[in-house]
């Protein structure tokens, strides 16, 4: 519940002690590395101040000097909830700038990942809300779910939360009948456990109580501090980058946008909730329609040939030799590519200069562009209020700093 | 109402500014626009108001590094949306590396703010107008601007690496 009234009714004297209080950058209640300094008059905050950058690692840089398929498993590292989306989203941009097409199966298999990722991420920030609201058993249950979606990552690629999933150009391997039969009965047994998990929380008064009118921002300045996802859309933006700019054939199925109206913690919880709803609806979508196909496009600048075309054709160890020592040719050209993520708009910004590695590469993280109007939407809030407002931005640590 | 595309929103700018506009070009489809450093928060500003262009989504802000373009060493490339239209453009600025100046967007964009200290951070490209141009992700005592391209990957003074051994 908001207490910003009690602000403006109280008629402060005009020399009065403020507390200062450090929230972080080790706090428990704020999930990652985040500083934030409060100026406090009791419970209630009147200015704050993140810091941001303790887990800076030079991405950008890093990126400007390793070739393409190697900057895949630094996008893991930015948004570590959702991991696939991520590689994807890179994988895709490497494939806008040499402007290859990639065959419908493996925009399929794509979209079944990055649906799959996207309800794990949300999995973890809606049961992460309850656990800052006192609700820590919806969350041990949310988990065991989010460990099944692993374990289909896992019989993918063979890694579970820094996936480095597929290849530029497609999958490295078709989808085996055990990673269906996961992805099968997870959609069968999931949406009954999910709907129990709600029903802990969708209604509960004590939560309602707390959530409801906290941290909220209207439509006009979060767009105006650039938010994008599902913050955007509980203020009551549809702006969806799988509608506005479709990529991986996300024209071919059929969802809605949830939107919000007020843009509280409450709405995007419930935003959330819906998507999850319609990321189900997609997968069933993407199995039932799953076309015939290649998983793997004709890139042959970065997707290696099989092992033993290397061993017994000139031609694949030719490729081989040249995918690896980095002889091959890229195009010159910059190119913007989003998708997106698990909580907004990621985009990839690159310049290619014909070189092996990017000349220069920027990545448009969605949490370091909200995160900014934190200290706006907790102002004259109680300190309680403020770890439920940022749990529910979905701010992840590793893309904030980069 | 017209459709606004990219074409249109060139006619409307070239129209307004015609003598900013330094360069034109549509790289894999995107609008691409070098213009006057000066001239970077009207442009903004203007298409943000006018009713039927609406750029109110300011997507991206970075810095870019070309140190052979003499007198137009540093970049700032803006992306903006206008999500009604759903049209994308980019706008560069270049101001030259011995003065790397030019004016602030949180007069247009607050998300601008964090992007320009971030900017500033890497480039040391200076916002002038911006409320608390300070670095953001590297610590304040650093002395240099990491993602220039005269600095290595890797600290020069390391000892603990031979490069010979990964073939670099």
């Amino acid at each position: 519940m908001s207490e910003k009234n009690l602000i403006h009714n109280q008629s402060l004297p005009d020399i009065q002690d403020y507390n200062t209080l450090n929230l972080g950058p080790t706090h428990p209640a704020t999930h990652g590395i985040f500083q934030n300094v409060l100026k406090m008059d009791g419970e209630i905050i009147l200015e704050a101040e993140p810091t941001v950058g303790y887990i800076h690692r030079a991405f950008e840089k890093i990126a400007e000097h390793r070739p393409f398929y190697q900057v895949t498993p630094l996008t893991d590292r930015l948004n570590y909830c959702s991991s696939p989306i991520n590689n994807m989203g890179w994988h895709m941009t490497v494939e806008k700038l040499l402007q290859v097409e990639i065959p419908k199966r493996a925009d399929y298999l794509r979209v079944i990942i990055m649906e799959l990722a996207r309800i794990a991420d949300h999995l973890v920030c809606n049961s992460v809300i309850g656990v800052d609201t006192g609700a820590l058993t919806g969350f041990t249950y949310m988990f065991q779910e989010r460990e099944k979606i692993y374990e289909i990552y896992e019989e993918i690629c063979g890694a579970r939360l820094t996936t480095n999933i597929g290849r530029i150009g497609g999958f490295e391997r078709d989808f085996s009948p055990k990673v269906w039969a996961k992805i099968k009965s997870f959609l069968k047994e999931f949406p009954a456990k999910y709907e129990e998990f709600m029903s802990l929380l969708e209604r509960n008064r004590i939560f309602m109580d707390r959530t409801i009118k906290c941290g909220p921002i209207d439509a006009e300045l979060a767009l105006n501090y650039g938010f994008s996802g599902p913050n955007l859309r509980a203020a009551g933006v549809d702006y969806d980058v799988r509608v506005m700019n479709p990529y991986s054939s996300y024209q071919d199925f059929d969802f809605a946008i949830p939107i919000g109206t007020q843009g509280d913690t409450y709405d995007r919880f419930m935003v959330r909730h819906q998507e999850i709803i319609e990321s189900l609806k997609i997968i069933q979508q993407a199995i039932d329609g799953l076309p015939e196909g290649n998983y793997f496009g004709k890139v042959p600048e970065f997707y290696l040939p099989p092992k033993e075309d290397v061993y017994t054709k000139m031609e694949a160890l030719i490729w081989h030799f040249k995918i690896v020592m980095g002889e091959t040719d890229i195009p010159v050209g910059e190119v913007y590519h989003a998708v997106e993520g698990g909580n907004g708009e990621l985009g990839f910004y690159l310049v290619s200069d014909g070189g092996r590695a990017a000349y220069r590469l920027h990545f448009r993280r969605p949490c370091f562009i909200y995160y900014q109007a934190y200290p706006e939407m907790i102002k004259g809030s109680m300190l309680s209020d403020a770890i439920i407002t940022m749990s529910s931005m979905n701010v992840i640590a590793g893309e904030l700093d980069a | 109402m017209a459709v606004v595309t990219s074409e249109l929103v060139l006619e409307a700018l070239q129209n307004r500014f015609g003598s900013a506009l330094l360069t034109v070009d549509y790289p894999y489809g995107m609008l691409t626009l070098e213009v006057t450093p000066e001239a970077i928060p009207e442009i903004l500003r203007f298409l943000y108001d006018d009713e039927i262009l609406r750029f109110r989504f300011l997507t991206d802000l970075c810095g870019i590094h070309y140190p052979h373009q003499e007198g137009k060493e540093l970049g700032v490339v803006y992306h903006v949306h206008s999500l009604e239209n759903n049209v994308r453009i980019r706008l560069k600025a270049f101001v030259p590396e011995t003065n790397p100046e030019l004016p602030t967007a949180t007069t247009v964009f607050r998300s601008a703010n964090w992007q320009e200290r971030e900017t500033f951070d890497f480039y040391g490209i200076r916002f002038t107008g911006h409320p608390d141009l300070r670095r953001i992700l590297n610590m304040d005592e650093m002395s240099y601007h990491p993602l220039l391209k005269q600095y290595p990957l890797e600290d020069s003074t390391r000892t603990d690496k031979d490069d010979k051994y990964f073939g670099r």
